[in-house]
């Protein structure tokens, strides 16, 4: 694309589009896709700037507005979701939702809009639905067992550089969730094993880690997400270009943690 | 009636204030700390590591926020670090130099205590965090690495990336999610805060009433003490770098029910935000301040250049205006200094893009001197966010970047023990006024709201629940919250029956471009007058002809924004008012007549205060109280960085 510096953006124009969207009032309710129209759409706009502009016309007719998750707006929060097209977030590489811009579209274009579609996350209204599946999970053990205040010095604790880019590069999961609705099985095991590799790339987090590993996957299954079956859609889908080599960890780790964990809650404190 | 202003700040010597307090504050029985109720309303920063300490100390804890998971509060979105006084780097830092660069950033508008506190525990926080597994940034060695920031002469900066708020939040909701999978928290999300309950007869907090946003059911709460860690107030400007959802509806509905409000019109404006490219635009987004380590800004000095390509403009009739006015901070200079600067270029006629609202912010320099990849792997995330939202690649054609509204250091009035004037109301986090005075340094924020929460308010909030008997917890169901679930509620359907024509957001837009115009950037009496006399007349055509569609009783995107408007266009009142009044120019906010070449001008003698404002009842005149400042350690001085 070229930048026109006249005026000042590159080349704007405008769309029309015909938008085939989700419409479901609540949870126990049956939905369906709506078709609707929208023209004058600027190229600059975002994707969920257009579903603004097409909510500001439903209002404008008597309409309830479409709902959907967002709030950010700057690929962060893991709010935003949406199936466009079939894919989530749109599937252009390491892009939100809320980051998708509508150049990327043409005139005239037909967008298919549906909420992320698995068991594990029910449809709310429309396009939002309850990832609390997620929360859940993580109670269970993604974190590091450290009260506030009992903290050696940051700098005690020695992490190569190249490990702290690691857990990083496991930690930038934003939550939002399109690793499961990629997957044909709703299977959450990228987000659970990034969860887990952010932590294990780390010294802080080895005490508990085959402990951990077991209580997540465990959890994870309760949660009612499906099995992996290799199929990689959910590192294709993830905005935040999460490998999928964190999911060989974390299969080593639980292969690990049924041969030797044991269950720390059925021992004592340590005082008898 | 006047607010009592008690700061208690604790006496001797600044450097022993806090361990002196920490001594002399009750404590609580441990086996009694389960017997006591404590709300958190929010979940970011400050509100999620409260909620998290206070239940590992053993208190009965129920956390609320408005997003979906914890995790998602909008401290995420912090991008550049988190400063602490380590001197890790060895160049001179220490807790009285991050103390004093707060206290002069701040334009000598904050209380000194507070800040000096703050300072101290800024190393605890490091620590704690790394314990936690946060991954910041890391030298070969292993140990941390720092940048230096807006406003800083020395590297106190950790950063994870350019997601530091995110790792920074994710630490926070890893503990705040051990203490759910224990029991010990009891989280709600996807609830909103509408009320907080006061008991007349004692003038304590006794509780909240909640909206659940997915059924619309209207539920008290009673608790022995309130936190609100709620955030700030920034989308009163509709666009701002803020989430869509961060509002000012707790905070100002806790002020209808007696708590001060403190210094509203402080309001900070980030200098490197990407510009407005049309009237659809929903919010803005933030180019990380990090960026200005190596990027450098300028505009074309000829207005007959602002069309042409960047590349065809040459050095000599380019003119990077911050490096040439403040040559000792330069492109560092702090984020007010930085954005009124771009903003007189441009008001000049230089600048560049849509409208002529934007400047250079160029990496060639870096590029040639570094190389692309140097530059790229610091700063990688950063220009690819540009690149999607714009559409331009700023490795080849300078970034365009124009200052948006970014953080609120007005907020409720809190002593040092961040209680708000209303006994066991505690506010936390930018949520309160208290250490940034009138304009924040870079990669405070993330400090602030982690010290306020890990670190503070486990404290204090001893001291008040040890004189509070755990057997007097109120009744959910008793006539005070009834009352207050039935204004509730009226609200709610006086929203849903106006069903007038037009939507939320056409008010929410309309008000924002109003309170930029007039009470952003610049302000003058003439502009604030101005905007005094339209706000109230916009607020009567919202209540005659806003529509809300749908019912209370449900999940309702609509009605949710149309209550936090409602109270913008009330708050943005406040905010006008305060901004009148102070009749100077100090940090964030800059009034036109007080000025010394184009230089923000301070009154210390009329205006050394806080202006802490009281409610008075619909349509009464709020009352402006005060709390004098004293600046006993660091000299009050104009604020110089040239």
């Amino acid at each position: 694309m070229s930048a026109d510096h006249s005026s000042g953006a590159a080349g704007t124009h405008t769309l029309s589009l015909k938008l085939h969207v989700w419409r479901q009032p609540d949870r126990s309710a049956t939905g369906k896709m709506v078709t609707y129209t929208v023209a004058g759409v600027s190229t600059h706009a975002s994707f969920l700037e257009m579903l603004d502009i097409l909510n500001e016309q439903l209002i404008a007719n008597g309409e309830e507005p479409v709902a959907f998750d967002h709030d950010c707006r700057e690929g962060i929060c893991g709010m935003c979701s949406l199936m466009i097209n079939g894919r989530p977030h749109g599937g252009r590489r390491g892009t939100t939702t809320c980051q998708l811009h509508m150049r990327v579209f043409n005139d005239g274009d037909e967008i298919w809009i549906e909420p992320w579609r698995a068991h594990a996350f029910p449809v709310i209204k429309d396009l939002c639905v309850d990832r609390s599946a997620f929360d859940r999970v993580i109670a269970t053990g993604g974190f590091i067992t450290a009260n506030t205040g009992s903290a050696p010095d940051a700098n005690d604790n020695l992490v190569s550089k190249d490990q702290a880019e690691r857990s990083m590069d496991a930690a930038a999961c934003i939550g939002c969730g399109a690793c499961v609705a990629a997957c044909p099985n709703g299977s959450a095991m990228l987000f659970v094993a990034a969860k887990l590799a952010h932590l294990h790339h780390l010294p802080q987090g080895q005490p508990e880690r085959l402990h951990r590993t077991q209580a997540m996957v465990t959890a994870m299954d309760a949660a009612g997400f499906g099995n992996c079956s290799n199929h990689y859609e959910c590192e294709a889908a993830c905005p935040k270009d999460i490998s999928r080599d964190v999911i060989a960890m974390m299969n080593r780790d639980y292969a690990k943690s049924a041969l030797v964990a044991r269950d720390r809650d059925s021992k004592s404190d340590g005082s008898g | 009636m006047t607010l009592k202003l008690d700061a208690r700040s604790p006496s001797g010597p600044i450097e022993q204030q806090w361990s002196s307090a920490r001594f002399d504050l009750k404590l609580v029985n441990p086996a009694n700390k389960r017997k006591y109720k404590v709300i958190v309303v929010g979940s970011g920063l400050a509100g999620g590591a409260a909620a998290a300490t206070l239940a590992e100390l053993g208190y009965d804890v129920a956390c609320f926020c408005f997003q979906d998971s914890p995790r998602r509060a909008h401290s995420i979105a912090a991008q550049g670090g988190i400063n602490a006084a380590k001197n890790y780097q060895n160049d001179g830092d220490s807790v009285h130099r991050l103390f004093y660069d707060t206290v002069k950033g701040g334009d000598f508008r904050a209380r000194e205590s507070n800040v000096h506190r703050l300072a101290e525990v800024s190393v605890d926080i490091i620590d704690q965090c790394a314990a936690m597994g946060v991954p910041f940034a890391r030298e070969y060695g292993g140990t941390l690495a720092n940048r230096s920031f807006g406003g800083a002469q020395v590297s106190r900066t950790f950063y994870a990336r350019g997601q530091t708020g995110q790792q920074l939040l994710l630490g926070v909701y890893s503990a705040l999610s051990r203490q759910i999978g224990v029991g010990k928290v009891k989280m709600f999300p996807r609830t909103e805060m509408l009320d907080v309950v006061v008991d007349p007869a004692t003038g304590r907090a006794i509780g909240v009433v909640i909206r659940d946003l997915v059924t619309g059911t209207i539920t008290s709460y009673a608790a022995h003490a309130v936190i609100l860690a709620t955030g700030g107030y920034g989308n009163a400007f509709y666009l701002s770098t803020n989430a869509k959802g961060c509002n000012v509806t707790a905070t100002y509905r806790a002020f209808k029910r007696g708590a001060g409000f403190a210094n509203p019109c402080f309001t900070q404006i980030h200098p490197t935000c990407i510009p407005v490219s049309g009237d659809y635009q929903s919010k803005l987004t933030l180019m990380s301040e990090s960026l200005r380590n190596d990027g450098r800004v300028w505009v074309p000095k000829s207005t007959g250049d602002i069309a042409k390509h960047p590349d065809q403009i040459p050095d000599s009739a380019r003119d990077y205006y911050l490096e040439r006015k403040y040559p000792s901070y330069g492109n560092l200079s702090p984020r007010d200094i930085a954005s009124r600067a771009a903003k007189e270029q441009c008001d000049e006629g230089r600048g560049v893009g849509p409208g002529g609202r934007g400047v250079y912010l160029d990496f060639r320099d870096a590029i040639r001197r570094d190389g692309e990849d140097k530059v790229r792997d610091k700063y990688g995330n950063l220009f690819d966010m540009y690149e999607r939202i714009t559409g331009e690649n700023p490795y080849k054609v300078p970034m365009r970047i124009y200052p948006a509204v970014h953080y609120t250091m007005g907020g409720l009035w809190v002593d040092y023990h961040l209680q708000t004037t209303v006994p066991g109301l505690f506010c936390l986090g930018e949520a309160n006024f208290s250490d940034h005075g009138a304009n924040r340094l870079g990669a405070s924020a993330l400090m602030q709201g982690l010290a306020d929460g890990y670190f503070i308010i486990s404290y204090t909030l001893g001291h008040y629940l040890a004189g509070v008997a755990a057997k007097d917890l109120a009744d959910p169901a008793g006539p005070l919250f009834k009352r207050a679930e039935v204004d509730v509620s009226a609200k709610l359907d006086k929203l849903t029956s106006v069903r007038g024509k037009r939507s939320v957001d056409s008010f929410h837009k309309e008000l924002g471009q109003l309170m930029w115009e007039n009470c952003g950037m610049a302000r003058s009496k003439q502009s604030l007058t101005e905007a005094l006399a339209k706000i109230p007349a916009l607020r009567d055509e919202f209540w005659r002809d806003v529509t809300v569609l749908g019912s209370r009783d449900s999940f309702n995107q609509s009605l949710e924004k149309a209550g936090r408007v409602a109270d913008f266009l009330e708050f943005a009142e406040l905010m006008c008012k305060d901004a009148l009044v102070r009749e100077e120019s100090c940090g964030g906010h800059f009034r036109v007549e007080h000025q010394v070449e184009g230089e923000a001008k301070r009154d210390d003698d009329k205006f050394c205060h806080a202006a802490v404002w009281e409610y008075t009842g619909e349509g009464g005149e709020p009352i402006r109280n005060i709390e004098p400042l004293v600046f006993d350690n660091v000299k009050l001085a104009t604020r110089s960085y040239k």
